[in-house]
């Protein structure tokens, strides 16, 4: 902030006070007004109006301490200085506890007045930043990467809606590449501990002891090889979110120590035996069959009921291929940013190949495609050459039997039309019974 | 070239005066005419502070030298406003008068040995900068430039005696 934006209102009985003062910040470029009482800064006051104000604690009518409780309701962000007689001592105390932010007494030395306002303009100048950078946070990250019109990820941003702002225990299912991490932090960052971080944690990857130093960090000496103190991710979660990725995969003896955890919001370090108390909401996610799991013995019921109190399922790309089109561009646009070049076109036979797949790596399977075709297509366009499957399934499956052209063709038309017979049979140019027929023949099965 | 009335009210350093009008001249075309008025202080001494009232200060001298383009008061007496502990000076921000004690600038007052380089130093920088003000000058944020708010001796002894560009150019 300049002198010059700050805004400085000096509310004091005694004109002389008001004057030095005044004039003492009018040198340094401040606006600078001033009141003689209470009732005329109440007037007209209105949140911004004014960044500090100095209030003499005596004056007759209404004190300070009152003018500092009615500022505070009306401005809470104005900071207010009180200005106070060293026989005033204990009413300036009483008002640093009721939001004022510091205390001067008269007279007040030139050297201490300097600091305290450069202290309150540095304050009035972080709160400012601290609230553009959460609204710069809140539009940035809202549903950042998680795109999609289709009727199935509508309802999955609307339970994200519902759920992101309690603190209650999400699980994540759905297959891999769906995009369960971006459903998580999406969560995270709608929900009121946004501004502390998630911190993921992807269970399969780690042997059980390195997932254990990993969750809960180590003291020093606690293995060889552990020359320092570590702090464990869950103790990085700490006022977030800690998100469990493959759930599924961990194994007993650790579900034992998460289910601890969880229960009691405190652990102890490997090797130590101070214990950390920490608070974080649990986000996890799997795409495996846990009741199975659990029925097998695999994983524990009483961690399995932990996690899974409010569940969002993920539909594969291919329960929502509406969503294709849209995706499609998106990876091109995000490409050609990150490639710095132009954004090229999906042609039109690109794109029937690409509602046509059967996505068995879903979102993450489809930028990939899409990555690829930007690395190797030539402008103006994406052509159904530059995606790789397609190169695949041309040298290896597909047979040239018209049985087989006819199965494959069939299927295409099914998926593109979601399997409506009617008007995959209308496209196909054969009625109802004869389409039936064909799906029985030749085995044809929904996605 | 307009003129300055440089008021001596109990100002010991004398000896500095040739400098100081030299200074005047060469920072602000000034031409200094000094006096030692014979003023009643009485009125704006205050007992309990052991101090002198600034603002009434500049306010005898405007009555008594309105005649001049500037009126700068030196003097060893130390000056307060009601609100503050102390100022170094005092100036009316776009006007005529200013006044610069020196009572603070002895590196005596601190219980430091004698020393009337730095003095005269300090003292330079608070005169330009008080006359600053009456050329409408605010405090400057460049550390170095003399318009650069000073509440402690040590701020003064950090910035140097010049006016920044963009302040000089305002003067002149």
């Amino acid at each position: 902030m300049n002198n010059s934006d700050v805004k400085i209102l000096i509310v004091d009985d005694e004109q002389i006070v008001r004057d030095s003062l005044t004039h003492w910040f009018e040198e340094d470029g401040y606006q600078v007004s001033s009141a003689a009482d209470a009732f005329d800064v109440l007037y007209n006051l209105e949140p911004g109006k004014y960044d500090i104000m100095l209030v003499d604690i005596k004056m007759p009518k209404m004190s300070g301490l009152e003018l500092l409780e009615k500022v505070k309701e009306i401005d809470p962000e104005c900071i207010v200085i009180i200005i106070t007689a060293y026989a005033s001592v204990p009413s300036a105390v009483q008002a640093l506890k009721n939001g004022a932010f510091d205390y001067v007494t008269k007279p007040i030395d030139p050297d201490e007045l300097s600091h305290l306002i450069k202290n309150a303009i540095k304050q009035k100048s972080l709160k400012k930043e601290n609230i553009a950078m959460k609204t710069s946070i809140d539009e940035m990250f809202s549903f950042e990467g998680l795109i999609g019109e289709s009727p199935e990820m509508k309802k999955v941003f609307e339970l994200i809606k519902i759920v992101a702002p309690q603190d209650t225990t999400v699980m994540i299912r759905g297959e891999s590449g769906t995009g369960k991490e971006l459903i998580a932090r999406a969560i995270h960052m709608n929900s009121p501990r946004r501004y502390y971080p998630i911190i993921p944690v992807n269970c399969g990857a780690f042997t059980e002891t390195l997932l254990e130093s990993e969750l809960f960090g180590h003291e020093k000496g606690a293995f060889t090889g552990a020359q320092y103190r570590r702090k464990g991710k869950i103790e990085m979660a700490n006022g977030g979110t800690l998100f469990l990725d493959e759930v599924g995969s961990v194994s007993p003896k650790m579900q034992v120590e998460l289910l601890r955890v969880l229960e009691t919001k405190q652990f102890t370090r490997v090797g130590g035996n101070e214990i950390v108390k920490v608070d974080f909401r649990l986000i996890s996610a799997t795409n495996e069959n846990l009741e199975k799991l659990v029925e097998e013995g695999k994983f524990r019921e009483d961690l399995y009921y932990r996690l899974n109190v409010f569940t969002i399922y993920v539909p594969p790309l291919r329960e929502r291929r509406s969503d294709i089109p849209i995706l499609a561009n998106y990876f091109v646009q995000k490409f050609a940013r990150q490639m710095n070049k132009p954004p090229l076109k999906i042609s039109d036979e690109a794109m029937e190949i690409l509602l046509n797949h059967h996505w068995p790596g879903n979102v993450r399977e489809l930028e990939n495609a899409i990555e690829r075709a930007m690395v190797v297509g030539k402008p103006p366009e994406i052509k159904p050459s530059d995606l790789p499957f397609l190169i695949e399934k041309n040298n290896i499956t597909i047979s040239d039997s018209l049985e087989a052209v006819e199965k494959n063709h069939i299927q295409k038309v099914l998926n593109k039309y979601e399997w409506n017979i009617s008007k995959a049979a209308a496209a196909l140019e054969i009625d109802r019974v004869t389409l039936y027929n064909k799906i029985k023949k030749y085995g044809l099965k929904k996605n | 070239m307009p003129k300055a009335a440089v008021l001596l009210i109990n100002f010991n350093a004398t000896s500095l005066i040739p400098i100081i009008e030299k200074k005047l001249y060469q920072n602000f075309n000034l031409q200094m005419h000094q006096f030692i008025p014979n003023i009643d202080l009485t009125e704006i001494y205050s007992e309990v502070r052991d101090q002198y009232y600034s603002t009434k200060l500049l306010e005898y001298s405007l009555k008594y030298y309105n005649d001049y383009d500037k009126i700068l008061s030196l003097t060893d007496f130390d000056l307060f406003v009601p609100v503050l502990t102390f100022v170094f000076g005092e100036a009316q921000l776009n006007g005529k008068a200013a006044v610069v004690s020196a009572h603070r600038l002895y590196p005596e007052f601190y219980g430091l040995p004698q020393n009337e380089e730095l003095f005269l130093s300090r003292l330079i920088k608070e005169i330009n900068h008080e006359l600053g003000h009456t050329y409408g000058l605010r405090h400057c944020q460049n550390f170095e430039c003399v318009m650069h708010s000073s509440s402690n001796v040590d701020e003064i002894d950090i910035k140097s005696e010049n006016f920044c560009d963009r302040c000089k150019e305002k003067i002149i």
